[in-house]
């Protein structure tokens, strides 16, 4: 790969670093000038009202959303149209969607494996046995060979988590992962999250769980209209918000 | 009077078992290279250039619309007007028949699977694009077997209508089961009998249709309750 002059502008403990990025759908401005960095092995909790552009921004990530204006650089790799720098950001960001998105078609294991076997080159049965490991890991390895549809949406959401710890990922996004679950199951994938973030995972986490954001956030970013209102520590942020519409959604959210 | 003798001769006679294995061949030959271009088509039907959607509409619009009857003809007695090169001997009365039936099948199929990957939810394509898949193989991994599911029972509709269209290649003389079955009558007088026997032909063909139809929906339908 061409080294491009912008890896060197971005530190190396960043995993993440976003500069200036502008987004628009026709001539509606998701996204103004948005900057931030995700240092490695950090937890950044995104939150805001609906409509505040954070879906998007994580989703241009790993480019599910191409951005217009700015940089995105991803473990040194900036983001632009070139299929292989888009490969190279995907095959190290793994991605957990509102709605899972596993596949219907195929066994809990199946999802599990097909990326692997298809994207990773790698054998049956070596990735079967990081498949088992990992569903092991999100305490689910009994419904290896069931069907999605067959599952709760807690236990579909945790296969969707160890479908995506199987390609190796070094970050892991996270778009509202609870918000499509019954309430007696956002525990199981919050405790699956809390697990991931104290193994050392970088995590970007679009939420509305504030205990969650507490107990694991090293940052909560606050966003309101395609903007960065302000980031700061949960116990900072949450307890001593420094902008009208920060406090605002926050009362909202407790009420 | 009804020849119950004249009826069972002509059901396990070979005339009509040839002709039947003609209509199958034809049906599975048009069927298979039809449902090649029609997924091609539908994908085109489906893309974001706005001549390809176009090309591909004005395609179904034309051999949709076309009566088969209209097409065969056309083919078989007008493309040998138009060049010397369907005037030879490799364009016989199976070609043209294939050609024709193909033309017109490749519309229906394309409409019934376009309508199919677009049931197809973004969310699946998103969940594969994330894991790293490239376009392709998201197509044939993910969204063709899930597209197929919705597809299926449309298609072997598709497909027994067809099976009973390949009939009126009769016109053209090709020497499947309505043919024999007309041939056998001319030299015969006798309706009732090899109508009868023609008509077993039919119905024991659909039915084998029918009965592969169950078992396909059951297999493309693992994992949905």
């Amino acid at each position: 790969m061409q080294i491009s002059p912008h890896v060197t502008a971005a530190s190396p403990t960043h995993a993440i670093t976003l500069t200036r990025v502008s987004k628009w759908y026709g001539t509606f401005q998701v996204l103004h000038d948005v900057d931030l960095n995700v240092a490695k092995s950090s937890r950044v909790v995104i939150c805001g009202p609906s409509g505040s552009g954070k879906s998007t921004l994580i989703r241009c990530v790993n480019r599910l959303e191409a951005h217009q204006k700015g940089t995105i650089i991803v473990n040194g790799v900036e983001l632009g149209d070139q299929l292989k720098r888009i490969d190279q950001v995907r095959s190290d960001v793994g991605m957990v969607f509102q709605h899972f998105n596993l596949f219907p078609h195929l066994t809990v294991l199946e999802n599990c494996t097909i990326a692997q076997r298809w994207v990773r080159k790698r054998s049956a049965k070596e990735a079967n046995e990081m498949a088992m490991s990992l569903l092991e890991r999100v305490r689910i390895p009994e419904k290896a060979h069931f069907y999605p549809g067959q599952l709760s949406g807690g236990q579909q959401q945790r296969v969707a988590i160890a479908r995506a710890l199987c390609m190796n990922p070094s970050i892991m996004l996270f778009d509202e992962p609870t918000s499509a679950l019954d309430p007696e199951m956002v525990k199981e994938v919050l405790d699956t999250m809390v697990r991931l973030a104290e193994d050392g995972m970088t995590m970007v986490c679009v939420t509305h769980e504030m205990g969650f954001a507490r107990q694991v956030a090293s940052e909560v970013v606050f966003m309101d209209g395609g903007q960065i209102i302000e980031r700061n520590t949960p116990q900072e942020l949450f307890s001593r918000p420094t902008h009208e519409r920060t406090k605002r959604f926050l009362n909202n959210l407790l009420h | 009077m009804f020849d119950f003798q004249l009826f069972t001769t002509a059901l396990f006679g070979w005339p009509l078992a040839q002709g039947a294995m003609l209509t199958i061949a034809l049906s599975v030959a048009v069927m298979v290279v039809s449902l090649a271009f029609g997924t091609l088509l539908a994908i085109v039907s489906g893309s974001d250039n706005r001549f390809a959607r176009w090309s591909a509409a004005a395609y179904v619009w034309l051999f949709r619309g076309a009566p088969a009857l209209l097409v065969l003809l056309f083919v078989w007695n007008g493309l040998p007007q138009l060049s010397a090169i369907f005037r030879e001997h490799w364009f016989t009365p199976f070609v043209a028949a294939f050609s024709a039936f193909t033309l017109i099948q490749v519309a229906y199929l394309t409409e019934i699977l376009r309508g199919a990957f677009a049931a197809v939810g973004r969310g699946q394509k998103e969940g594969a694009a994330a894991l790293g898949f490239h376009p392709w193989q998201t197509f044939f991994l993910i969204t063709l077997p899930q597209a197929l599911r919705i597809a299926v029972p449309a298609l072997i509709n598709e497909f027994i209508s067809l099976l009973k269209t390949t009939s009126l290649a009769t016109v053209i003389s090709l020497k499947e089961l309505m043919t024999i079955t007309q041939f056998a009558i001319s030299a015969s007088f006798r309706f009732l009998e090899w109508y009868g026997a023609a008509l077993v032909y039919y119905m024991a063909m659909v039915s084998v249709l029918t009965f592969a139809q169950i078992h396909i929906e059951r297999y493309l339908a693992r994992g949905h309750h």
